[in-house]
């Protein structure tokens, strides 16, 4: 596992992926975060980092399914799949290290934006008057989604060959794990069941994250729906009986 | 360290690739897999090396079954698949570490072991290219080498030599030839002169089934003799297949034929009489040495299959 996270992150470092990603993610934040007028927090008055963490998982709908859609179409593709799987390795093992390796390049993306909070704290009046544990829970919040995303990503990629169809298959179940699942609740009228339905999804469990309140059924979630997905990746790697 | 394949069936789908086969390969042996395209050489392969599960029958690698201790059989052998998959981003040296560490190697021998190989395999002026940059035959070696690693006690290489001119074909031969010794090594070939270069035993395959199994030697003797003559004069060959102890006519350039005989018979004394007989005279009268390829292509005529020499 070990062995494939390391090859999995140099991969990334030493192709143009890895630093398109966070050069992408940053540029795409910081331009929503100071520039443009609409979601500027200069603008805004408030020293606060709601846009980020609004904002953020649609720009990770797309940026996380172009770090994950090569982890397996690619060694499909180049036969190095079956390389991979004649050597003394476990396929829960490959599976973890692609995926540990993914979400080591999100957090290399999110970690820059820390100075926003630094910046954000001396621009505050009076100094330092942010809502930290909100910034926090948002930041794990942030990083859970990350890791979510991930799973849903290789397991898309171990699904199919082909690239493009692995990183469109990957932002669709993205975007409907987060927020499909709670405009689809809207289409019931009674409260149960969409409340059930709301709760499947990842944006209710993101958003109370965001409130600071760092609740063990939210980290549950994500930990299962992550899981979940890595799990059923490594079955369909399991059975190759092609 | 011996291989045991015992009733090895897999089927994809409907189509069955490998029918009920059974072989083995003894410890320090090495052994041609032989047989036309889509014959069931690497399916075989992929089953013994642990990629794809056997529908039905059992594969023993070191009296483990591969199955059931799968991580025990792909530490022991080495394995070059048939296209040979290689990471055509990473530099020579960095591959052939991450294929060493896969196998558990310490970083230090892991050094020593990777220098020995680049200068094993030749590959000392390439070692600082990428892999997708290097020339087919390179790539080759590079396969080789990533095989050979951690030093297997069982090799399997499935098509080693494909697509390499014929320089870089018997390097890689002499190559095979020096790392093999007291290693059990299985490997799929369509090169006859290359199965009787480096094989004490064949096994050929053909639709699936095993056609034949044995030494060298023991095939060639096996298979039929062919008698090739030359007339001066124009002569049909329904006339000369009348001759006594003739089974078969193969008519070649104007005058010449190639005879079979009918087996265990030494047509030479015949043929002789026959030209007397019919006033001819005979230019050429010359036993043909069977040859590797007609065996082959013998024991692999069944069905519409194209044969591969």
């Amino acid at each position: 596992m070990i062995r494939i996270f390391i090859k999995e992150l140099n991969g990334f470092l030493d192709s143009l992926i890895g630093y398109a990603v966070v050069v992408v993610f940053l540029v795409v934040m910081g331009l929503l975060l100071w520039v443009f007028p609409e979601t500027s927090v200069l603008d805004y008055g408030f020293a606060d980092m709601e846009t980020l963490f609004s904002l953020g998982p649609y720009v990770f709908i797309f940026l996380v399914p172009a770090v994950t859609m090569r982890s397996f179409a690619e060694e499909r593709k180049m036969g190095t799949l079956e390389w991979l799987l004649t050597k003394p390795l476990s396929e829960g093992g490959i599976v973890t290290g692609k995926f540990l390796a993914s979400v080591c390049l999100v957090i290399l993306a999110l970690l820059p934006t820390l100075t926003y909070y630094f910046s954000l704290r001396y621009l505050g009046n009076p100094v330092g008057n942010v809502d930290t544990s909100g910034v926090i829970g948002s930041y794990l919040g942030l990083v859970l989604l990350g890791c979510v995303f991930c799973a849903l990503g290789i397991l898309a990629s171990s699904l199919v060959a082909n690239q493009i169809v692995s990183f469109m298959l990957a932002a669709f179940l993205c975007f409907f794990f987060y927020a499909g699942f709670e405009s689809a609740s809207q289409l019931f009228a009674d409260g149960g069941s969409a409340l059930l339905l709301k709760q499947a999804g990842i944006r209710y469990h993101y958003d109370s994250l965001s409130r600071g309140l760092i609740d063990s059924r939210d980290l549950i979630y994500f930990g299962s729906v992550t899981a979940l997905a890595l799990l059923s990746a490594k079955t369909v790697l399991s059975s190759r009986s092609w | 360290m011996s291989i045991h394949v015992s009733r090895l069936t897999k089927t994809y789908g409907k189509q069955c690739a490998v029918n009920d086969i059974s072989f083995s390969v003894n410890e320090g042996e090495i052994v041609g897999f032989l047989g036309p395209n889509g014959a069931g050489k690497s399916t075989t392969m992929k089953v013994l090396t642990g990629f794809i599960p056997p529908t039905s029958g059992t594969v023993m690698v070191a009296g483990k079954d591969v199955v059931q201790s799968p991580q025990f059989v792909k530490q022991l052998t080495g394995y070059l698949a048939e296209h040979n998959p290689l990471y055509h981003d990473m530099y020579v040296p960095e591959y052939l570490d991450f294929a060493a560490a896969i196998y558990g190697l310490p970083r230090p021998s892991r050094k020593v072991r990777i220098k020995e190989l680049v200068g094993l395999c030749g590959l000392g002026e390439e070692q600082h290219k990428k892999i997708g940059m290097l020339s087919k035959g390179y790539r080759q070696r590079v396969g080789l080498a990533q095989a050979l690693i951690h030093d297997p006690a069982v090799l399997i290489l499935d098509e080693p030599t494909s697509g390499l001119d014929p320089n870089q074909l018997v390097e890689i031969r002499k190559l095979i030839r020096t790392v093999s010794s007291n290693k059990t090594v299985l490997f799929s070939s369509h090169i006859l002169q290359e199965v009787e270069a480096l094989c004490d035993r064949v096994v050929v395959i053909n639709r699936g089934v095993i056609v034949a199994d044995d030494r060298l030697a023991n095939l060639v003797r096996q298979g039929q003799h062919f008698l090739v003559v030359e007339f001066e004069q124009d002569l049909a060959a329904e006339i000369l297949a009348e001759a006594e102890g003739v089974e078969e006519v193969i008519p070649l350039e104007r005058k010449r034929f190639r005879i079979r005989p009918r087996a265990g018979i030494d047509l030479r004394p015949a043929i002789v009489r026959f030209a007397a007989e019919h006033n001819l005279v005979l230019l050429e009268l010359r036993q043909e040495e069977n040859s590797l390829e007609s065996v082959f292509s013998q024991l692999t005529r069944t069905g519409e299959n194209e044969i591969i020499a």
